[in-house]
């Protein structure tokens, strides 16, 4: 029974291992035949692809068209207004840069509040109010962030200073104190031992 | 042995400053509006298109505000928890849906249950960046003279509620 099923299975395999064969190398009919089946698919799949992009394109036409704004002097000031600004979704991206939902949003804040003729100073106020300084690449020097300005300055000094106190000690360890008599006849006697 | 006793506090000093630097969230981003009146706003109630919902109304209470959407992870995480705090009636709990869909946020609700006194809609999140929302769900605790005294920045977990929020609440119940 168990050989019978082994059997079996084995001409299984050898049958389609024959068949693979026929059909790569095996009757040049089947091989035309295998070509024909696979340009039909490739037309098929041309065919779909095309349409895909035809019921895409109008979708891709608007969605480049929504953020482009009537005027392109209000677009540039937004941009570069929002190039310092962070977004708070996507930390280390400005709002610029950022494709987050909430970015978009802001955007179309400050394009809109720009558009109501309000100066830059004006809008940047806007959103620190709600969003705190944080939204800010530029930090504000204040009492808080006084460290923050100051502190690399700090530790340059007290690093330049460490340096300073640091190699005079050197200096001090690698000046070669001066031979002794006795130590230069040593020096000369094994001078001359290498010698001889 | 000296010589190695300053390098070594350096070093456990900066040891110490990234421990406490793992262990902060940078999404939470104090508010500035926390101590502020809340922003006033008047927007279409969710259930009902033709009545709106105004920040005036709720002079004189104490009140949640919950930014939610449907389209949001973490919503469903926090829901469970603000469904149990309106069951308990101990503060009101106002939805402000957020970036969303009707017919997406009302199925919704009649999924996981309705926790609202009301839900206003802020499709466009207008109402969000006036509340300084940048993620969702946000959730503000609002005073008697609608002031906001407290954001909780992400879900309102049974912890927060505990710890921070409950005992606001009630402090400002008076």
């Amino acid at each position: 029974m168990r050989l019978k099923l082994l059997s079996r299975l084995s001409l299984a395999a050898y049958g389609s291992g024959r068949n693979d064969k026929g059909s790569r190398i095996g009757s040049p009919g089947s091989a035309l035949e295998g070509m024909r089946a696979n340009e039909g698919g490739f037309v098929l799949l041309k065919t779909a692809l095309l349409l895909c992009l035809l019921l895409l394109a109008p979708f891709a036409g608007a969605k480049e068209a929504a953020p482009v704004a009537e005027d392109p002097e209000i677009e540039r000031r937004m941009v570069a207004l929002s190039e310092d600004l962070r977004c708070l979704v996507c930390q280390n991206e400005t709002i610029a840069a950022s494709r987050a939902d909430f970015a978009n949003d802001l955007r179309r804040e400050i394009r809109e509040q720009m558009q109501a003729n309000k100066s830059d100073k004006e809008i940047v106020d806007f959103l620190v109010a709600r969003y705190g300084d944080f939204v800010l690449y530029r930090p504000p020097m204040k009492s808080t962030t006084l460290f923050l300005w100051f502190g690399p300055f700090i530790f340059l000094l007290a690093g330049a200073v460490f340096l300073v106190f640091y190699l005079k000690r050197r200096r001090k360890h690698i000046e070669e104190p001066a031979l002794s008599e006795q130590q230069l006849k040593q020096a000369e006697a094994l001078l001359k031992e290498g010698k001889g | 042995m000296t010589r190695f006793l300053l390098p070594l506090a350096v070093f456990v000093v900066l040891v110490g400053f990234l421990l406490v630097g793992l262990g902060l969230n940078p999404r939470q981003v104090p508010s500035p509006l926390v101590g502020k009146p809340a922003p006033e706003f008047q927007l279409q109630q969710l259930h009902a298109p033709e009545k709106t919902l105004t920040s005036k109304e709720n002079l004189g209470k104490v009140w949640l505000l919950n930014v939610w959407a449907s389209w949001c992870v973490s919503c469903r995480q926090e829901h469970p928890v603000l469904v149990e705090l309106s069951k308990s009636g101990i503060v009101p709990v106002y939805g402000l849906n957020y970036k969303d869909q009707r017919d997406d946020a009302l199925r919704w609700l009649q999924q996981f249950g309705d926790p609202y006194a009301t839900s206003a809609v802020d499709p466009e999140g207008r109402t969000g960046i006036e509340f300084g929302v940048y993620g969702v769900p946000e959730t503000y605790v609002i005073d008697k003279n609608g002031v906001i005294r407290y954001k909780q920045i992400g879900p309102v977990t049974v912890e927060a509620l505990q710890n921070k929020i409950l005992p606001l609440v009630r402090e400002l119940q008076g």
